[in-house]
């Protein structure tokens, strides 16, 4: 009895750390304009400080923010398609074939993995300003893909160690030709683990900002982080709270529906990749 | 892809192959196979750190600022010198590594609990992990914010729930508040990856040992510290290095929260800001390489601490 009070306090502990900042920034997104230059200490708007969604209406009426979004969401899933796609190579082969220069791709990812990614954003300015593409998708994509890659390759290739590649041989005796017999066995075995890996990737391009500020100057490629960050002038504290509130929940919402329907998948992935790995 | 599973021959293909002429040709386009499919991330993934830092290396040798490309001077090694003997380098890289120690320190005592709480929990356990996921998942930028404005003065809430500080107490005024706020967001955001972590960890610990412990009377104490603790080193350390090495780079929440201000930059910010606002691209460089290297450091040092820790331990 005294076991299961104490694993319910322990519950609600970690549900109130996980979601009361949550909670905090969409209740602030409520909260009136005025009230917030006034000053509105408090959890929830108080009375007559509440705004509706005329925050909501307002960023989304907002070119920029617009622009940022679609920026996001198309610079994101580019980069994750890509990289899963090259990732998933080069995990089967790490998975399932003895080669020369194995061991140089896993230290790889591991030393990029570990890279400070403010290192490489000097250099990447320069080479990007050199070669044109400083400021466009690409030049955002490249570099989410090439920090992705590792995530990608260790999940991907503990999850291919766990396929047992002998059904398809199986299948193959069973009288289906090997395309037959890779695709119908163990593509879907090994969907779940790419799909996995997707999702992190997205999870880690969705996030980025060092790379969002620095190679990008305006709204033709600038993602939602680095938006949120200049989206308004110079003084860095007197920012319009309850307007940046309301962006950030919208640039939470695809996160958070991910969370919702992989939640299962994305733990798998994340413990698989850093433990077994 | 059709291509890639013609040379399978199964399981059994480790085994006597040596000797035949047709099993070495298996083994070199085996080979040859597996490099022409980790060709391309390697490629990418060079692309984008080793050619761009082997520049960083070069440029950092110059006297060199964006804005007077003409300008540009051989200095050999003086924009590190520079760097070294500069205060405000010495400052950040304390600072960073104070905030790494803290928080990787808070992160793992409180992602233990949390571990420990989600290993034993039958019901909800899908409601926890939704919500455990949440603030991995957040941006950390949008973290950095609601804390920011959870610690103003003016519209938070935070003075106003703690009893013991002034309501309108400026947590962003001084170098130590901020620094707190700081390490909140930070450790509010990534304590869920540690317990994730840990969680694995934790599912690895045999429940025969911890039974057998708990006959032979062993306190809850010494289950933890003799039984738990030492069969999950190698998750702790696979967690502590992760977060570690995450939190050497902070960046995000320091730019958004402070915009370095009261001393609260870290080192990567200082980088940051000597390329992309002041477009000093020589000294910037080396202060790039400098990062890089002190991440390597970090990252030997914990892995040697760690190792020191395991032969004590299977000594004691």
């Amino acid at each position: 009895m005294k076991q299961k009070i104490g694993l319910t306090v322990g519950i609600l502990l970690i549900l109130t750390w996980c979601l009361l900042p949550v909670a905090w920034i969409i209740s602030l997104s409520f909260k009136s304009q005025e009230a917030i230059t006034n000053g509105s200490p408090g959890f929830f708007p108080s009375s007559g400080g509440a705004a509706g969604f005329a925050n909501y209406s307002d960023v989304l009426a907002d070119e920029q923010f617009r622009r940022a979004i679609i920026n996001s969401i198309g610079i994101s899933l580019i980069a994750t398609t890509l990289s899963v796609l090259i990732a998933t190579l080069a995990a089967y082969a790490i998975a399932r074939l003895e080669f020369k220069g194995k061991k140089f791709v896993l230290t790889t990812a591991l030393v990029i993995a570990m890279f400070p990614v403010v290192s490489l954003v000097g250099p990447l300015f320069d080479l990007w300003r050199t070669i044109g593409i400083y400021d466009t998708w690409p030049g955002l994509i490249i570099p989410y893909m090439s920090f992705t890659l590792p995530l990608a390759i260790w999940t991907l290739s503990a999850f291919f160690r766990e396929i047992p590649w002998e059904m398809e041989q199986a299948a193959q005796v069973d009288g289906a030709t090997s395309w037959q017999a890779f695709r119908k066995v163990i593509v879907p075995l090994a969907a779940p683990g790419v799909f996995t890996a997707a999702i992190l990737t997205f999870f880690f391009a969705w996030n980025d900002f060092v790379f969002g500020i620095s190679l990008t100057s305006t709204e033709a490629a600038r993602p939602i982080p680095a938006a949120l960050s200049f989206f308004v002038g110079a003084d860095p504290f007197n920012r319009p709270a309850s307007l940046l509130a309301a962006a950030a929940v919208v640039a939470t919402i695809p996160i958070v529906i991910i969370v919702l329907l992989f939640q299962r998948k994305i733990v798998a992935g994340l413990t698989s990749g850093a433990v077994k790995g | 892809m059709s291509t890639v599973t013609a040379p399978r021959q199964g399981g059994t293909r480790k085994q006597g192959r040596k000797e035949t002429p047709e099993a070495s040709d298996r083994l070199k386009a085996e080979n040859s196979l597996g490099r022409k499919l980790v060709a391309p991330a390697i490629v990418l993934m060079l692309l984008v750190t080793a050619f761009p830092m082997a520049r960083a290396l070069y440029l950092s040798l110059f006297s060199y600022t964006l804005t007077a490309p003409d300008d540009r001077e051989f200095v050999g090694l003086g924009n590190y010198l520079t760097a070294l003997t500069d205060s405000l380098f010495w400052t950040t890289t304390l600072n960073t590594v104070m905030i790494m120690v803290v928080t990787v320190f808070v992160e793992l005592v409180i992602g233990f609990a949390f571990a420990m709480v989600m290993h034993r929990v039958i019901f909800a356990r899908g409601v926890i992990r939704t919500s455990i996921l949440i603030p991995y998942g957040i941006i950390t930028v949008v973290s950095g914010f609601a804390w920011q404005f959870a610690f103003s003065n003016t519209n938070g809430f935070v003075n106003s729930w703690l009893p013991f500080i002034g309501d309108d107490f400026n947590w962003f005024a001084q170098y130590e508040t901020s620094i707190i706020a700081i390490m909140v967001s930070e450790i509010w955001k990534t304590t869920p990856f540690m317990s994730l972590l840990l969680l694995a960890g934790l599912a690895q610990v045999s429940e025969d040992m911890l039974e057998a412990a708990k006959v032979d009377g062993a306190t809850w104490f010494q289950r933890l510290f003799k039984v738990i603790l030492p069969n999950m080193r190698a998750a702790i350390m696979v967690a502590v290095l992760f977060r570690a090495l995450d939190a050497y780079r902070i960046f995000d929440n320091i730019f958004v929260m402070t915009a370095g201000a009261n001393g609260t930059e870290s080192i990567s910010f200082l980088t940051y800001r000597q390329v992309i606002e002041q477009f000093q691209l020589g000294i910037g460089s080396a202060l790039s390489v400098l990062l890089f290297l002190s991440v390597l450091i970090v990252a030997f040092a914990i892995v040697k601490v760690f190792r020191v820790d395991l032969s004590n331990a299977r000594q004691g």
